[in-house]
């Protein structure tokens, strides 16, 4: 084990004696349809604290999964639990902003950066330090009084981040995060995301079709074909 | 308000030579609009001659209940009509009807209540019918940029839901730009008023022999009317159509996300 996963270990120790569970999210025979298509059908499978990466070709249904985790959809049947509650049970808008979706594209609010940035925690009557929460997402706090149409998608996608992260969620979703920015680019992102794990013992659910990518950032991989979760990385088999 | 002119069949057929002029205009530039001029103009004589005895026959009985019966059914064409233009929003016609129904009533109940015009069919049909033309207009115009701007801006609208945002604050923007499209076309013509053009209503007292003093104060009475008629429509057509698009989980609902 080496120092970061030492250091992630260690946050879910003390993550779990404060009273959260080691097991997010728990999905039983889940099955989505989009229109009449079947996205995902019987799907089990746990995803456990930490990161999990979950790979698989385009139209197979990461994404759908990600917006059934946070909520922006239902299952047509099956039963998924997030700290071992069905997903229902919670109050829709909390669950939202304890379990923070960054979109694949971005998706900003017209204003500045800082105004993206506090609106999510406005809505939860809190606080954001738009300066720090900048910094956590790699954004130099310079950007804050830019307008967020003018940046570079890359920079969006930064800003996204930090939206999410002024939310002060337990866990992100990631739904191709650096599907449309150039290789120097990916590389700075998946560095901050590798640092908000160290620095917040945050768990991540990363959707990629990159396969790479999940193998850098993930402590354990599962692979999403046609319609059903496979352990991708035998070594670690976490799948029920 | 002094004096009556009377308009012979006579003279209307004469105006059909500057519809020729029309008609051989599209003709000459190959628009292929010598058949659309051709329906509207027959289109225009069949119904407006039709209204117009239905009005004689309402003047002539003098009867609210018929007066209201009229109202009622510009108001459910009204909602027809409109609801072409808002084919993207999810049951549209009942929210348009409610809109037209709420704003015909409204305005014309303070009209009346405040004595500005007494409760008779020769004022109530056509400030009723002129209200319920400019509320549809309104109406229609606002739920059409609402229904295209949800579908066009879905992603936005689901990233801003994703923070634990209600439907009502992640529609919030698109809400107000789409009152301000419904209502801008009425505010900007009240502002040139008399300016760069002169209004139906005055312009009918003005031929029909009416002092300008009257015929300026009648239209002015008209366009605020007009002014709160279609602001209600607006609101009430769009609030109640926002929540259609969807659950009450503050999900976007599938006829919007299939379409992305």
């Amino acid at each position: 084990m080496n120092s970061r996963q030492a250091n992630s270990e260690r946050q879910r120790h003390e993550r779990a004696a404060a009273g959260q569970t080691a097991v997010p999210f728990e999905l039983l025979h889940v099955t989505a349809k989009r229109g009449a298509r079947v996205v995902l059908e019987d799907l089990s499978a746990v995803l456990l604290d930490g990161a999990t990466g979950i790979v698989g070709p385009s139209g197979v249904g990461k994404s759908t999964l990600l917006r059934l985790l946070n909520r922006l959809a239902d299952p047509t049947s099956g039963v998924i639990r997030y700290c071992g509650r069905d997903l229902r049970e919670h109050e829709v808008l909390s669950l939202r902003r304890d379990v923070g979706l960054v979109a694949q594209l971005p998706a900003l609010l017209e204003g500045t950066v800082a105004e993206n940035v506090i609106y999510g925690a406005r809505l939860a009557q809190r606080d954001a330090d738009v300066v720090a929460t900048l910094r956590l997402a790699g954004l130099d706090p310079a950007f804050a009084s830019r307008p967020a149409d003018a940046l570079s998608v890359g920079e969006q996608q930064r800003v996204m981040l930090a939206r999410a992260l002024a939310l002060r969620p337990s866990v992100l979703l990631l739904d191709e995060p650096t599907s449309a920015l150039d290789e120097a680019t990916t590389a700075a992102i998946e560095l901050t995301l590798r640092d908000l794990r160290e620095r917040l013992g945050l768990s991540f659910v990363l959707v990629t079709h990159d396969r790479a990518q999940a193998d850098r950032l993930a402590d354990r991989m599962l692979a999403l074909e046609r319609g059903a979760l496979r352990d991708a990385d035998p070594a670690a088999a976490r799948l029920r | 308000m002094t004096g009556v002119i009377e308009i012979g069949l006579g003279q209307v057929a004469a105006t059909l030579v500057l519809v020729a002029v029309a008609a051989a205009v599209a003709a000459w530039e190959r628009t292929q609009l010598e058949g659309d001029i051709g329906i509207a103009v027959a289109r225009s004589f069949v119904q407006l001659t039709a209204i117009g005895y239905v009005i004689k026959a309402i003047f002539a009985s003098d009867s609210t209940l018929w007066v209201v019966l009229l109202l009622a059914v510009m108001v459910v064409f009204g909602a027809l009509t409109a609801r072409g233009r808002a084919r993207r929003v999810p049951h549209a016609f009942w929210a348009l009807l409610i809109a037209l129904a709420v704003a015909a009533t409204a305005t014309l109940t303070v009209v009346l209540l405040l004595g500005v015009f007494p409760a008779e069919a020769r004022y109530l049909v056509p400030v009723g019918g002129m209200v319920i033309g400019n509320a549809m207009t309104a109406a229609a115009v606002a739920l059409n940029r609402l229904g295209d701007e949800v579908h066009d801006a879905a992603a936005r609208i689901e990233a801003t839901l994703a923070l634990g945002a209600t439907a009502t604050q992640a529609i919030a923007p698109i809400v107000r730009r789409s009152l301000r499209s419904g209502m801008i076309p009425l505010i900007d013509s009240t502002k040139t008023i008399g300016l760069i053009f002169f209004p139906g209503t005055m312009v009918g007292m003005l031929l029909a022999g009416a002092a300008p003093v009257d015929a300026v104060r009648l239209q002015l009475i008209l366009l605020y009317v007009l002014l709160g008629a279609v602001a209600i429509a607006a609101l009430v057509a769009v609030a109640l159509s926002r929540r259609r698009f969807f659950t009450s989980d503050h999900q976007l609902s599938e006829i919007v996300t299939l379409q992305e």
